[in-house]
């Protein structure tokens, strides 16, 4: 317990934190790359992903794009970036975007796909235009599940931020990096303690997030769903598209 | 292709020290997470508690497990053993839930058939339970070997040898083609690996194709509570 007790004394002691690669630094530093990238992610990926599950067109695209990215090598593509645009953060912030697209793609594309078509059809049937049935409909419906694909993502890019380190001099990484050349074990425990309360606090965040944003009326039908006949849907959905992988 | 043909002699090393790294930590986690998926199925409570655990595990970013497990288990960073206990540990986090779900999808009217047939709990478990949970088992076991596969070359930053290393080297060298060398092997040996797998559940699970079509199991109707813990 010797170990944990140095990481705990590097991590409380004030003078790790202050200055320009202080733990406040880099933690920001941390935050402020995963929180640019998932936006970014997002406003590519969430679009795309609704119209596709509002469609039902480009599934394929869908299912390739979430599936095939699976196999990707998250240290490759950063690597590969970093040799083609250079040191800076240019190369990372690319390359996290690209790996962030998957999960948000396939959370938006399951959320509205996951939606009863009889629910659909019976909005359309009352009038509703495309965009209400979107806005109305599919969204707070399956918003819940778009926001786990969010939660998955926000992990993977606060994990991978942390390989950034290694090609950039940015977030909580650096300390591990830094850490193994110095060969002070309490500094690259102490970092890697920090970065997995973040992802666990993010990690919570987010599971309250999708708590609340499920409206009252999935909740109630979900559970009383034993005893009803099965939603329509226009496929069944496989669980394992809208999980990413732990990087 | 130049740097590829100069080095394949190195390539086809690291191919098979990333192979003996993969694949005990997929065979660790697909037995491992069988009973305790199993046991998630049968008590409600311990549903609740390993799922949860198994998503906690899964959150942990996989460098800082690298680097915080050997504080626990006494191994070097940069041992292999620590990669392998690693990974072993997210397969579980990821076998686990499947695993329940597989079970969840054995029809409880199979479930009472077989124990009117006389069939112990143990003896209906391994005759009956888990060959129809095998299905869904596999599904998991794909997902547990690509991102395995893929993990791997994660340890490479700290020092472990693997196909990543490629990416390290590469990347300090300033070779492209290394890293796209590494890129390509790790995907097409996870592709690979899947294929054995798919292949393996085509000769144990042959009630698989034709059950398969138009059956709704519980697991495919769960997209709902993908993310969230139970």
């Amino acid at each position: 317990m010797n170990l944990f007790a140095d990481a705990i004394a590097w991590l409380l002691d004030p003078a790790n934190w202050g200055g320009p690669s202080g733990i406040s630094a880099r933690l920001l530093q941390h935050l402020a790359v995963s929180a640019v990238v998932l936006v970014i992610a997002a406003v590519i990926a969430l679009p795309i992903g609704g119209l596709i599950g509002h469609t039902g067109r480009g599934k394929q695209l869908a299912v390739m794009v979430s599936g095939g990215l699976r196999a990707l090598p998250t240290l490759g593509v950063l690597t590969l970036f970093g040799l083609w645009l250079g040191i800076g953060l240019r190369a990372p912030v690319l390359a996290l975007v690209i790996l962030a697209i998957p999960p948000l793609l396939a959370g938006a594309y399951a959320g509205f796909e996951s939606v009863d078509r009889r629910t659909v059809d019976a909005a359309r049937a009352m009038g509703m235009r495309e965009t209400q049935i979107v806005g109305k409909v599919e969204l707070p419906i399956g918003l819940p599940i778009v926001v786990g694909g969010i939660r998955s993502a926000a992990l993977q890019v606060i994990a991978t931020a942390m390989l950034a380190a290694y090609l950039a001099d940015v977030g909580l990484g650096r300390f591990i990096f830094e850490g193994l050349k110095t060969r002070d074990y309490a500094q690259m425990l102490g970092a890697s303690l920090l970065v997995i309360l973040l992802a666990l606090v993010v990690d919570g965040a987010f599971a309250l997030l999708q708590r609340l944003v499920t409206p009252t009326g999935v909740r109630l039908a979900r559970s009383a769903r034993t005893g009803t006949e099965p939603a329509r849907k226009r496929t069944p959905a496989r669980r394992t598209i809208t999980e990413g992988n732990p990087v | 292709m130049n740097w590829l043909v100069q080095n394949l002699g190195l390539v086809g090393e690291l191919l098979l020290v990333h192979l003996a790294l993969s694949v005990p930590a997929i065979i660790l986690s697909f037995v491992i997470a069988i009973p305790i998926g199993y046991l998630a199925h049968r008590q409600r409570w311990a549903r609740g508690v390993l799922l949860t655990l198994c998503g906690v595990l899964y959150a942990i970013p996989s460098l800082a497990l690298f680097i915080a497990l050997p504080a626990i288990t006494g191994f070097g960073i940069r041992s292999p053993l620590n990669l392998v206990v690693a990974l072993t540990l997210y397969g579980i986090a990821v076998m686990v839930r499947t695993a329940a779900d597989a079970f969840d999808a054995v029809s409880p009217d199979t479930r009472l058939a077989a124990t009117a047939m006389g069939y112990s709990a143990a003896g209906r478990f391994w005759a009956v339970e888990l060959p129809l949970a095998g299905p869904v088992l596999l599904a998991g076991l794909r997902v547990v070997i690509v991102s395995t596969v893929s993990l791997v070359t994660v340890g490479a930053v700290i020092g472990v040898q693997s196909l990543g290393s490629l990416f390290t080297d590469g990347f300090q060298r300033g070779i492209v083609a290394e890293i796209v060398t590494g890129i390509v092997a790790t995907m097409v040996l996870a592709l690979v690996l899947d294929a054995l797998s798919v292949l393996a559940g085509r000769l144990l699970l042959p009630w698989a194709r034709r059950a398969a079509p138009g059956r709704r199991s519980s697991s495919q109707a769960a997209p709902i509570e993908a993310g969230e813990p139970a």
